[in-house]
């Protein structure tokens, strides 16, 4: 696990919102400032946990790619382990049925299709880098008895992580389980995420949270880490490590937003406590 | 689904496990997870006292995993449903 000694490293580059993270309000919930990049980085890392569980937000929902990041392509990749790669802002797709830029390939099921496995109902064709599992025929059986899930963990590392199996030593059991409950849970993931784009204005200010309202970001703030987490390959020594780190390695980047979020998520904990 | 087995073993004495309802729901330590956070989450989801939250966060993160509850199959599924939710790694198991 890990403990928040500091304060967030970048906070002094900033120009003092957010300095303090979140703080408790009279009556309950909480309450903090964030400046329009500061929102920006939020947004559009939310969006993609969202895009990731395969359910984006509405398309009343602005994507990160209609806001300028000061760094192109930088957060817009945060989860895809990879540079970017793609012409222009493709993030903020309005939605499944999307065309995309991708091109289909021989055999193809649609256009803009990433490829196997993207016909089923957790994936959006976003061309986020997620690649998910291959089609199971009991998925099939699943869906005519009324399950949704898939019965076998993601191949994506992230998604594996946000998903995890609840049997460690009985597949058969971590299968059942999955197939009961996984769809669920991705919808639970992209609701917080969509709660997150709701109370946080793109143009950034004072965001004031009810309570239930800062329970559901402290979740959208842990999934978005533990995303980072498995990208950046997080351990227990990372503050360690990340002294270390040459600060022109890209990666110096992403640990900076990783650990803003953990000081947003401490100091959030704390106001909610 | 399997059929668990009978089980007459008692289990281990340390375990705040009651002998008729042997599955247990256990929270695997990471490095992401921040202790407050999850103090905060074993409060919330399972009622327990702050310094009972402390405690078993405090296993989990030295110890590497802690039981976090007890009881029936379905009842530790929903508490690693909801676990999962939080984005603790947690798991079912079968207490033999």
């Amino acid at each position: 696990m890990s403990l928040r000694r500091k304060r967030g490293a970048g906070d002094s580059e900033e120009t003092g919102a957010a300095l303090n993270g979140f703080r408790g309000v009279r009556g309950g919930g909480a309450t903090a400032t964030f400046v329009p990049s500061q929102a920006a980085i939020i947004r559009s890392l939310v969006t993609q946990i969202a895009e990731l569980v395969g359910s984006e937000p509405g398309p009343g929902e602005p994507g990160p790619g209609e806001q300028g990041l000061g760094g192109p392509g930088l957060i817009e990749d945060a989860f895809t382990g990879r540079a970017p790669d793609r012409p222009g802002p493709g993030l903020g797709s309005p939605g499944p049925g999307s065309t995309g830029p991708g091109s289909p390939g021989p055999g193809s099921t649609g256009p803009g299709s990433p490829g196997p496995g993207s016909t089923g109902t957790g994936s959006t064709g976003t061309g986020l880098g997620g690649t998910d599992r291959p089609p199971d025929p009991l998925d099939d059986l699943a869906r005519l008895l009324g399950q949704t899930g898939p019965a076998t963990p993601p191949d994506d590392p992230v998604l594996a992580r946000l998903l995890p199996d609840a049997y460690p030593d009985d597949i058969e059991a971590a299968g059942d389980f999955r197939r009961f409950t996984e769809q669920e849970l991705r919808n639970g993931k992209a609701a917080a995420a969509r709660t997150v784009l709701a109370t946080l204005p793109e143009e950034g200010g004072r965001v004031r949270l009810s309570e239930e309202e800062g329970q559901v970001w402290l979740r959208a703030l842990n999934d978005v880490r533990l995303a980072l987490g498995v990208r950046l390959s997080i351990t227990e020594d990372f503050e360690a490590r990340a002294a270390d780190l040459d600060p022109a390695d890209p990666r110096s980047a992403y640990i900076w937003v990783y650990d803003w979020l953990t000081f947003l998520q401490e100091t959030l904990v704390h106001a909610l406590w | 689904m399997s059929v668990a087995p009978a089980e007459v073993e008692r289990p281990e004495t340390d375990q705040e496990v009651v002998p008729d309802t042997p599955w247990i729901t256990i929270v695997w330590n990471d490095p992401v997870n921040l202790m407050s956070y999850v103090t905060y989450v074993f409060q919330q989801v399972f009622g327990y006292s702050k310094r009972k939250a402390e405690k078993l966060m405090l296993d989990v993160h030295h110890k590497g995993r802690a039981v976090v509850s007890s009881g029936t199959r379905e009842s530790m599924e929903r508490d690693v449903e909801v676990l999962h939710g939080y984005g603790l790694w947690a798991t079912v198991s079968h207490d033999k």
